[in-house]
């Protein structure tokens, strides 16, 4: 048993389908993040589902999928500002990532090397 | 020369409650041991007891581990295996599926049955081949065609 069946937390949707349940989060978060099947919150529990998962954050509870194979997809909420700043830095972190790939690629494209034939014209 | 170690195989079982996924896992466990292979069988509390009381001495199932433990141990890197059968008859074990796909290595078989085999196999958008028999009681359909597979893999 995942140490979030021992937390407090609320069900807001029920044995879904997993599609539902991510349009659920989707539509109902004030923030959403994506995240791939594995992506571990609180202590033990792995987000199980077909990427790209959303997992929401609204008023300092998160909003993420719990799948049951015999009883379908839940849709759960549980308070955690903690786990809300986690993913909005990781967020971070991937934008800022991506930000300096994309100088990187820009500075290479101007350090390209020109044809003297062309600067002494 | 060191002998190469057999390839590695989860039976990765959905929700035990249509008949033909516990033969079929029997079945397949039995048939790839015997041609040399190491197969694990990963279930829920339910189906794993389904599967020990079936096969009280092991005959046909020499390991089996708890579902939960096995993809964390996958996604822990602690373990992984070269070739899964992902059984599923509904949307839930289909997303169990999709999260092997992107954790493991493993060459995946998608092992789709049940009532509404076809138009589940039909939502899969992850990269797998598809096993799909509308079976529900009797394992024959999905036998032959598993058993096509096993002559691949054991050929």
């Amino acid at each position: 048993m995942s140490c979030i069946e021992q937390m407090k937390y609320d069900l807001l949707l029920e044995r879904v389908s997993f599609r539902e349940a991510k349009e659920f989060i989707e539509k109902n978060s004030d923030e959403v993040y994506y995240v791939d099947p594995g992506y571990k919150i609180f202590k033990d529990y792995y987000i199980i589902g077909v990427p790209p998962i959303p997992i929401g954050a609204k008023e300092g509870e998160l909003l993420f999928t719990y799948v049951k194979p015999c009883h379908g997809t839940f849709v759960m909420k549980i308070r955690s500002e903690e786990e809300i700043q986690r993913l909005r830095d990781r967020e971070k972190e991937r934008v800022m990532a991506s930000l300096k790939k994309g100088l990187k690629a820009e500075v290479s494209a101007s350090e390209k090397p020109v044809d003297y034939r062309s600067v002494f014209k | 020369m060191a002998e190469e170690a057999p390839k590695r195989v989860l039976l990765m079982m959905g929700c035990p409650e249509v008949p033909v996924q516990m033969s079929i896992v029997l079945y397949l466990s039995y048939k790839l041991t015997k041609a040399g292979l190491d197969v694990t069988v990963a279930g829920t509390d339910a189906a794993t007891k389904l599967l020990k009381v079936s096969d009280t001495d092991r005959y046909y199932v020499k390991n089996s581990v708890d579902l939960d433990q096995c993809l964390a141990d996958i996604i822990e890197k602690k373990t992984d295996f070269d070739i899964c059968f992902a059984f599923m008859h509904s949307d839930a074990g289909m997303a169990f599926a999709a999260t092997v796909s992107a954790i493991s290595k493993a060459k995946l078989y998608a092992v789709i049955f049940g009532r509404n085999a076809e138009a589940l196999a039909d939502t899969i958008e992850f990269n797998c081949e598809k096993i799909v028999a509308k079976a529900v009681h009797n394992p024959t359909p999905l036998k032959n065609k598993i058993d096509k597979v096993i002559a691949e893999l054991v050929s």
